[in-house]
């Protein structure tokens, strides 16, 4: 038998093992949740960037004083033209809700980027090199963990006083150390893989070796973590927002909201109610959107 | 072995001191490299005269170095300056508050544990069941859900429609129950996901079976040994979980108007306090890093195979 | 077995040169977690050689420093003391740079055939990515050539790695190795993790491109049936020490320390296993 036919006998055998299991239809199920996570959060973004572009929905800003405080079009006294209710400057609330998105949304996507960034950098430095630049990098990132958010942030605004700009900050300064915790220990362990070592007897560069070979490994985890942080950055930015840290008005995000809706709590509990549905549901989703990718790249991590 | 705890112990508290020291660093920094903080507190109408007076009065005339040491050390003295805004000591300010704020903390802590460990527990033994999948779903919520809101909601619930509680301010114990639910949600979601994770990983050891061959009843194993193995993880999260703790507790105190540490950070940043502000910021730092020492500690003594 | 034994030593007669020098290596390690001052010898004062075309294995249990000595030799591993000479360079002489130029002389297969390859890289896109790191090194053959080598169709140049068996993935690896015409070929435990048909297979392989190329071989292996089949000389390793050496029939047949006494005992069964299917 000559070489290339055992090879083809080789090949014949082996096929069958590559085609459609148990353990596929599985990953086929984990993607399809994926996919039905994304859509509604893809509608969402739809919904805020499309809509106010379309006039069909009263002017956020336009204040109506004899309109104050009106209720949802389901109660007494509520009308479908305003159909979630006014402020207590006699804003439409359905329309603030959609504005607002816009801004919260931006800072759950910037706020990652800023994040994450410096984050995987930072993380894949420290797994890669090790020895000093590891230990001075793994302390910083628990003198971050000691501080929390909030606290970072009083410092700064304490100082600065609160704008857009502020937010952004506090978003990077709180959110690479979690990042880079996690892209550091999965550094440290590809570094060990022997596709490394083969590459490094190759003459491959450092540079190389991260950037070709560790990165594209990792995008997996760097895509939950971009997720998670989506979460967490709409979280920071409406209590920040919520605590007057935040937005301030006239922009509109859905703190800002939430907040506004707070002192009229009482006489008008819709206005806090449906911001903060608003950003629960969104949040509930990246945070699904999250356990199912997770499980997608890497079913053992699971934990729910 | 006592040597090797001992300087196992060394080696902890000088990992801690260090990790202080950033902290310590990250909130000088914060404070004075953005921005200068007299011309912020006394806007842009003040006269050079007064702003030079202020400055000098506060120390930040000085070489940015001359006064990064003299933080360092009115801070390690325990001397964390007075409040621009209250002209009093700030460690006055903060250790009248304080107590407030720990008994906040500490309900919530209690209540996430008291809750967190048993619905984990359960939709661990109960894998991939209805019980198991209604205690993630609970999970889930509590991480996505501002806590802020739910306070807001808790107290438009029970306060403003059914009269049951009060909505705020301190008092007595009934003063406790909304707020302390409130911050509990966020640590008890985080312990109810490790315990189940921890306990299902427990429950698939050998030596499970073995004590199932034995005849011992699931109840029994769970009480016996899983739990105890499950505990450690939760301990370490617990402890981890302070920091975020912090900063729930910050945006509770305001929606109950709960006179602790928070609202009086909150206070001093509306004034443009920074010393109080930063006061506020150190005490919380080192809280933390404190209380997570403590944790690794114990975790050694508990499970010796750790040194 | 005597076959293979008549070859080789028509080949190290022909080209005596010195490929890989060893004298009174040292390295050190830190134990992982451990405190200060909690250090042990992994290579305690080894001395070794390694000429051209020849097989020498480095035997012993896990733990007694045989892969730590492969890595010192790949120049991947730092060592502590003592002097590693490749092909007459002393590398504690030379700098990074220059390190980095002698590493294609000296290719390691694995163990694990797949955590060899970059799982995101098909096999064409590896072979392409050397091919660019070492230009004039590896333009001796095509791709097709260089997998009709390893005795692989060239169908398989699109595959990843995970469309790959053990054996085609660990064909893939010397593959690669041979694209830099290495002097040295570092096996680490090339097929403990192989089916023992494909593990003869493996071997045959790597005989043949002895012959063919004349590379020398360091084969690390725990597997005495393995070690007798394919090498010239042994080295017997125990806690980071070199115990025994010499002419692999000489070692394996009359035995001096008990230790070696030891492993050829604990697996007859092996060897009689192995025979069958090499026959």
């Amino acid at each position: 038998m000559s070489a290339t036919e055992s090879t083809a006998t080789e090949l014949a055998a082996v096929t069958p093992a590559i085609a459609p299991s148990a353990a596929t239809a599985r990953r086929i199920r984990r993607s399809r949740a994926v996919l039905w996570l994304s859509l509604p959060l893809a509608f969402v973004a739809l919904v805020v960037i499309v809509v106010p572009l379309l006039g069909v929905l009263p002017d956020p800003h336009r204040q109506h004083l004899d309109q104050t405080l009106l209720p949802p079009f389901f109660l007494d006294g509520g009308s479908m033209s305003h159909p979630l209710g006014t402020d207590k400057l006699g804003r439409d609330l359905l329309s603030r809700l959609v504005t607002g998105g816009r801004l919260t949304l931006l800072i759950g996507l910037v706020g990652t980027v800023v994040a994450i960034v410096p984050g995987t950098l930072i993380g894949l430095l420290a797994g890669y090199k090790r020895g000093w630049v590891d230990t001075v990098v793994s302390r910083f990132i628990e003198a971050q963990l000691a501080l929390p958010f909030v606290l970072i942030a009083l410092a700064i605004i304490a100082n600065r006083g609160s704008s857009l700009g502020v937010l952004i900050v506090v978003l990077a300064l709180t959110g690479w150390a979690p990042c880079a915790r996690v892209v550091r220990a999965e550094t440290m362990a590809l570094r060990e893989r022997q596709f490394v070592l083969g590459l490094r007897a190759a003459g491959a560069s450092s540079a190389r070796i991260v950037l070709r070979h560790v990165l594209p490994n990792l995008t997996g985890v760097i895509v939950v973590l971009a997720t998670l942080q989506v979460g967490t950055a709409i979280l920071v930015e409406s209590a920040l927002s919520f605590l007057n840290l935040g937005i301030q008005p006239p922009d509109i995000s859905w703190g800002q909201i939430l907040a506004s809706g707070r002192e009229v709590l009482t006489q008008a509990w819709w206005i806090s109610t449906f911001a903060g549905l608003a950003i629960t549901v969104v949040v509930l989703l990246v945070n699904l959107l999250g356990d199912a990718l997770l499980s997608h790249y890497d079913p053992k991590k699971r934990k729910f | 072995m006592s040597s090797s705890l001992a300087s196992f112990g060394a080696r902890k508290i000088g990992a801690a001191l260090v990790t202080l020291l950033l902290a310590l660093t990250a909130a000088f920094a914060l404070g004075h490299l953005s921005g200068d903080p007299v011309y912020n507190i006394l806007g842009p109408l003040a006269q050079r005269e007064q702003i030079d007076a202020m400055r000098a009065d506060l120390g930040l005339d000085k070489p940015i170095a001359e006064q990064y040491v003299t933080y360092l050390g009115d801070t390690v003295r325990g001397e964390l300056g007075d409040s621009l805004q209250y002209f009093r000591s700030n460690s006055e300010l903060i250790s009248s508050r304080l107590p407030q704020s720990l008994q906040l903390l500490v309900a919530a802590i209690v209540l996430a544990i008291l809750i967190g460990v048993p619905l984990g527990t359960l939709a661990a033994v109960k894998e991939g069941t209805w019980w198991d999948r209604a205690a993630s779903t609970v999970a889930l919520l509590g991480q996505s859900v501002p806590v802020f809101w739910l306070g807001l909601m808790l107290i438009l619930i029970f306060a403003v429609q059914l009269r049951l509680l009060p909505s705020g301010q301190s008092g007595g114990l009934d003063h406790l129950i909304l707020p302390a639910i409130t911050l509990s949600l966020l640590p008890l979601a985080h312990i109810a996901r490790l315990t189940r994770a921890s306990m299902a990983e427990v429950l698939a050891e050998p030596y499970i079976d073995a004590a199932r061959a034995r005849g011992l009843s699931t109840r029994r194993i769970v009480g016996l040994h899983a739990l105890r193995n499950a505990a450690l993880p939760v301990l370490t999260v617990t402890a981890l979980q302070t920091g975020v703790l912090l900063s729930g507790a910050v945006a509770v105190e305001y929606v109950y108007s709960w006179p602790g540490l928070g609202t009086l950070a909150l206070e001093a940043v509306q004034f443009r306090d920074y010393t109080l502000a930063q006061a506020v910021v150190i005490v919380g730092a080192v809280a933390f890093v404190v209380l997570n020492l403590l944790v690794d500690l114990l975790y050694v003594v508990v499970d010796p195979r750790l040194r | 077995m005597g076959r293979d034994a008549d070859t080789s030593a028509a080949v190290t007669a022909a080209s005596r040169e010195r490929i890989v020098g060893v004298s009174d290596l040292t390295v050190v390690h830190q134990r992982r977690g451990g405190g200060r001052g909690e250090r042990f010898a992994a290579v305690d004062g080894v001395s070794l050689h390694l000429d051209a075309g020849e097989v020498v294995s480095v035997v012993g249990e896990s733990g007694s420093g045989k892969t730590t000595l492969a890595m010192a030799l790949t120049a991947l591993g730092a060592h502590t003391s003592g002097m590693v000479e490749l092909l007459g360079h002393d590398l504690a002489r030379l700098s990074q740079r220059q390190i980095r130029a002698l590493r294609p002389e000296v290719q390691v297969i694995f163990q694990d055939p797949h955590g060899s390859l970059d799982p995101r890289q098909s096999v064409k896109a590896g072979f392409k990515e050397l091919r660019g790191l070492q230009p004039q090194r590896t333009s001796w053959i095509d791709d097709a050539g260089l997998l009709a080598q390893v005795r692989l169709s060239p169908d398989l140049l699109d595959r990843y790695p995970h469309q790959l068996s053990g054996g085609q993935a660990q064909r893939v690896c010397i593959a690669r190795a041979l694209l830099m015409r290495p002097r040295v070929l570092v096996a680490d435990e090339p097929t403990s993790g192989l089916d023992v048909s494909v593990q003869a297979e493996v071997l045959r392989l790597l005989l043949e491109l002895r012959e063919s190329t004349g590379v020398a071989i360091l084969f690390i292996s725990h597997d005495l049936s393995v070690v007798r089949r394919i090498s010239d000389r042994v080295y017997v390793m125990r806690r980071g020490r070199v115990i025994e050496q010499g002419a692999t029939q000489a070692v394996l047949d009359a035995p001096q320390e008990p230790y070696t006494r030891q492993l050829i005992a604990a697996v007859p069964g092996r060897t009689l296993r192995t025979a069958q299917v090499a026959a």
